[in-house]
């Protein structure tokens, strides 16, 4: 018999005793199939972030010759800090509660992520992140694959994206992700009232439950529909979520409102999908002045992500918690003309939660310019990757769905040195 | 005349406009389909005064904060778009300027956070003839051009005052030139990825340097503005090699130039690029998407024949467009509800067909949002992500609602306009399916749609029950996955 990807992924522990003997991975497999509540949340920076910005090398003088505008002070960074190859890093000075997360040891910063040749288009490099596969970046998300890979009866709520359009990584060949950008508009209206407007949404309910036969285009709006109405009533239940903390009202703040509401009413949601967006500074980036526009990025991240950190610890639903970054590309070392920075290439992902091992992964970039620089690639103008992006969506896979990541992501992305769970 | 030739107008007027209006029916039902062609090819020849009826009794309605000001207020700008949508009678130009805002998709917030919100919606949406400075807003330059040459709509999409603030050009100077335009306009403007490589993007950055921003009329006064000049000090002079050929003897090289020379750099990296067979191709398939069909890949044969047309016509808009509309695969009846409507298509077809006196299209503009549609509010660059991309579930839910919220609106003109078609509610169904055209509808669907007519209560047709029969059942054929495909 031919092992299919989901009957393979239901053998879940036994079938995979048996085949390897890798004890840790085996470990975290086990505990992540023990736990019945585990969230994945993914965070996607839009635009490309400048992760030099972000976590910022202080102590590099190319840092400071290739920046002379729009470089962090040395004495105004948060330092954290030095990684394996002794680079002292340091958060943007913004980045205080993220800072306060990193000393609790629950915040992970995995330096120099991305892939070989590198793209440098949004669209191109925002695909290839959501497909996880840089050759053919048209296919399924990641996250759909995974999804997929839940075993029946699935929820309809397995996943939660937040924003009101279907991103590319949440696409998926049996799942439909609902799409809840606003949890309070997220019901029914009719143009009646009483038991007019109930046999009403009686009808639109049964219509939706038909399915036409050989229209595959259509039963793709038929899903949509029916989705909608099956989850209604327990979004309605997310929309009275009371939080311990007061959420930034931005639409990062509000979204992981909303996130944290559903996993307190334990909608049974295991992926929920956020973004924001603005990281395309390819001009007055102001990464120092207060309210300038790299500033604001890391004030609606830091202010976002601290409060949600902190009300997930107050519910309780910490430990359940993963919440992991990704973005297109990083950006170019040296700024250009216009005091920004345009399209470059390796960056630094985060990983937050109450099970996760902080601290600093993998190593800085070196950014002299030396064409030889083996931390750096397009004669030395980009950051060159080190640890494969795909590695660590291999770890969250693994080690905290607990699924299998070599079927997920289609080769074995594995990295050892990626310990954050 | 025979019911397939009206299905083949209907498919025509939903493709090519947006819908029509039961006087547009009638009107091109009229025409044999080369004539209807030809007639929405040829709007220059109907007079444009759709924006003088804003306001007036028999169409839709606006509701703006204040004075109506589409020049200043963004709010007024997306209504004023659709209302042209719903009453212009050149619906191919409102059609095609829809492309183009999604094509060279500019976002008005980016440009409101850098020069404030009047300004911006100034630079997204000014009539030259209502600003005091002679503005042009970037959707009024691509609806004067909807049909134009496709070089000169680059030529002017390049030296736009909002696509200059979008994409940094304003700030390209020669010391590090800024690479954002170079990138979109090789990659997403002309011959998409995979036809250009990264040195092409920087050398496209050198060659727009100081293709740049500069204020013009009195300082102070209403007039003043900003507009596009070529600066030749922040202009890089020296040779520019690309991967492709710019000009017609094949060399790839545009050469050095002095700085007082250098704008003619842009024009020649333009010219090539509006004659690069890769531009001519990545067009004929988006039109293809956008007016044929989604249903699988742009036919070979189509995307080949319309990338010769508009090679062989010099990148002529209006040869090529009457070419895809009487293309074998516009026509064939398998493209007929092929595409997944957009939010503003789909709301601007559902006006057209339930009725708009006292509609507010402000209502529209919020729900809209909802769908994840907000006019001059692409999500980035690269447009809209259409298709299945716009079903997502909430999305759905909102589209749904706004058939609720249309339905409600228009319950009393529905009672009336069904009076005729009371004796029964299969005749009251029969006629609501035929002003609101899906593709088929199961057997099994039209039941559920006849059990709810039937239900709460014996049939009388009355004034009441005609209200709220005609409303639900708007409502539900509106909101029903058939009815999102045009």
């Amino acid at each position: 018999m031919k092992v299919t990807r989901r009957t393979f992924v239901r053998g879940g522990v036994a079938a995979f005793t048996v085949t390897f003997a890798a004890p840790d991975f085996l470990c975290d497999l086990a505990r992540a199939q023990g736990a019945h509540t585990r969230n994945l949340v993914v965070l996607y920076l839009g635009g490309g972030n400048d992760s030099l910005s972000m976590l910022v090398p202080y102590n590099d003088p190319s840092y400071y010759s290739r920046r002379p505008t729009i470089a962090v002070p040395a004495g105004r960074v948060l330092q954290i800090g030095s990684d394996s190859s002794r680079v002292a890093l340091g958060l943007h000075p913004r980045l205080t509660d993220l800072k306060a997360i990193f000393d609790q040891g629950r915040l992970a910063l995995v330096q120099r992520t991305g892939y070989n040749n590198q793209s440098r288009s949004h669209f191109q490099g925002t695909d290839i992140w959501s497909t996880a596969d840089p050759n053919n970046s048209q296919g399924l998300g990641w996250l759909g694959r995974y999804l997929d890979s839940v075993p029946p009866p699935v929820n309809a709520l397995v996943g939660w994206n937040t924003t009101g359009s279907m991103p590319h990584v949440l696409q998926a060949a049996t799942i439909g992700v609902p799409a809840i950008a606003d949890v309070r508009a997220y019901a029914f209206a009719s143009p009646n009232v009483g038991n007019e407007a109930a046999v009403e949404k009686a009808a639109a309910v049964r219509i939706c439950s038909h399915v036409p036969v050989d229209r595959p285009a259509l039963a793709f709006v038929y899903g949509s529909s029916q989705g909608a109405f099956e989850t209604l009533d327990r979004v309605a239940a997310v929309a009275n979520y009371a939080p311990s903390v007061v959420y930034p009202n931005t639409g990062l703040g509000q979204a992981l409102r909303a996130v944290a509401g559903g996993m307190a009413k334990a909608i049974g949601t295991k992926v929920f999908y956020v973004t924001t967006g603005g990281f395309d500074t390819h001009s007055a980036q102001n990464v120092n002045l207060i309210n300038g526009s790299y500033y604001n990025l890391m004030a609606t991240l830091n202010d976002a992500l601290g409060a949600f950190y902190n009300d997930l610890k107050n519910q309780g639903l910490l430990d359940d918690t993963m919440l992991v970054t990704f973005s297109e590309f990083g950006r170019r070392i040296s700024e250009n003309g216009s005091a920004g920075t345009d399209h470059g290439a390796a960056s630094v992902m985060m990983v937050m939660g109450g099970r996760v091992n902080g601290g600093l992964y993998g190593t800085a970039p070196v950014l002299n310019t030396d064409p030889a620089n083996p931390t750096l690639e397009n004669n030395a103008g980009d950051v060159h990757y080190e640890t494969d992006f795909r590695s660590v969506y291999a770890r969250v896979v693994d080690g905290w769905l607990g699924a299998d990541s070599k079927s997920i992501l289609g080769g074995d992305f594995r990295k050892a040195t990626l310990t954050f769970i | 005349m025979a019911r397939s030739a009206d299905l083949q107008i209907e498919h025509l007027l939903r493709r090519a406009g947006f819908g029509a209006r039961p006087d547009e029916l009638e009107n091109y039902r009229a025409m044999s389909l080369v004539q209807a062609v030809d007639t929405l090819v040829n709007y220059t020849l109907v007079p444009d005064t759709v924006d003088g009826h804003i306001g007036k009794p028999g169409y839709v309605g606006i509701t703006s904060n204040g004075p109506f000001s589409p020049q200043s207020n963004i709010a007024d700008a997306r209504q004023r778009w659709l209302f042209r949508m719903v009453h212009s009678d050149r619906p191919l130009q409102e059609k095609m300027t829809l492309f183009w805002h999604n094509h060279f998709a500019t976002g008005y917030n980016k440009i409101a956070g850098a020069l404030g919100a009047p300004e911006a919606t100034r630079y997204m949406a000014a009539k030259a003839s209502e600003d005091p400075g002679h503005v042009r807003g970037q959707i009024e330059m691509l609806r004067d051009n909807a049909l134009a040459n496709f070089r000169d709509i680059l030529l002017n999409i390049a030296t736009d005052t909002a696509m200059l603030v979008w994409l940094d050009g304003r700030d390209n100077k020669k010391a590090k030139p800024q690479e954002n335009f170079a990138r979109e306009i090789m990659e997403l403007f002309t011959m998409g990825v995979g036809h250009y490589t990264e040195p092409d993007v920087y050398a496209g950055a050198r060659v727009f340097s100081g293709w740049n921003l500069q204020g013009a009329g009195a300082v102070n006064a209403t007039a003043r503005h900003q507009e596009f000049y070529y600066n030749p000090d922040q202009h890089e002079t020296t040779a520019k090699t690309f991967s492709f050929p710019i000009y017609g003897d094949g060399s790839r090289t545009i050469p050095a130039r002095a700085a007082s020379q250098g704008m003619q750099d842009g024009i020649d990296l333009i010219n090539a690029l509006a004659g690069s067979r890769n531009t001519a191709r990545y067009l004929a398939a988006k039109l293809y998407r956008f007016f044929v069909s989604e249903l699988g890949d742009p036919d070979p044969a189509f995307v080949n024949h319309i990338a010769t047309v508009y090679l062989q016509s010099r990148y002529d808009m209006k040869t090529v467009m009457r070419e895809v509309l009487l293309s074998t695969q516009f026509l064939d009846s398998r493209a007929y509800f092929a595409r997944y409507s957009w939010p503003v298509e789909f709301v601007v077809r559902a006006l057209k067909d339930v009725g708009w006196t006292g509609f507010s299209l402000n209502s529209a503009v919020a729900a809209m949002g909802n769908m994840g549609q907000i006019l001059f509010e692409p999500p980035d660059v690269a447009g809209w992500d259409a298709g299945q991309t716009w079903f997502s579930t909430g999305a759905m839910l909102a589209r749904m609602n706004f058939a609720a919220t249309l339905a409600a609106n228009q319950r009393f003109n529905l009672a009336k306009s069904v009076k005729g078609y009371a004796q029964t509610p299969e005749a009251l169904l029969s006629h609501l399916l035929g002003s609101l055209a899906t593709p088929t509808l199961d057997n099994a669907v039209v039941a559920e749609l006849a059990n709810y007519v039937r239900a709460t209560g014996a049939w009388t047709g009355s004034d009441a029950q005609l209200q709220a029969k005609s409303a639900g059942l708007v409502h539900l054929i509106a909101g029903s996955p058939e009815y999102q495909f045009v």
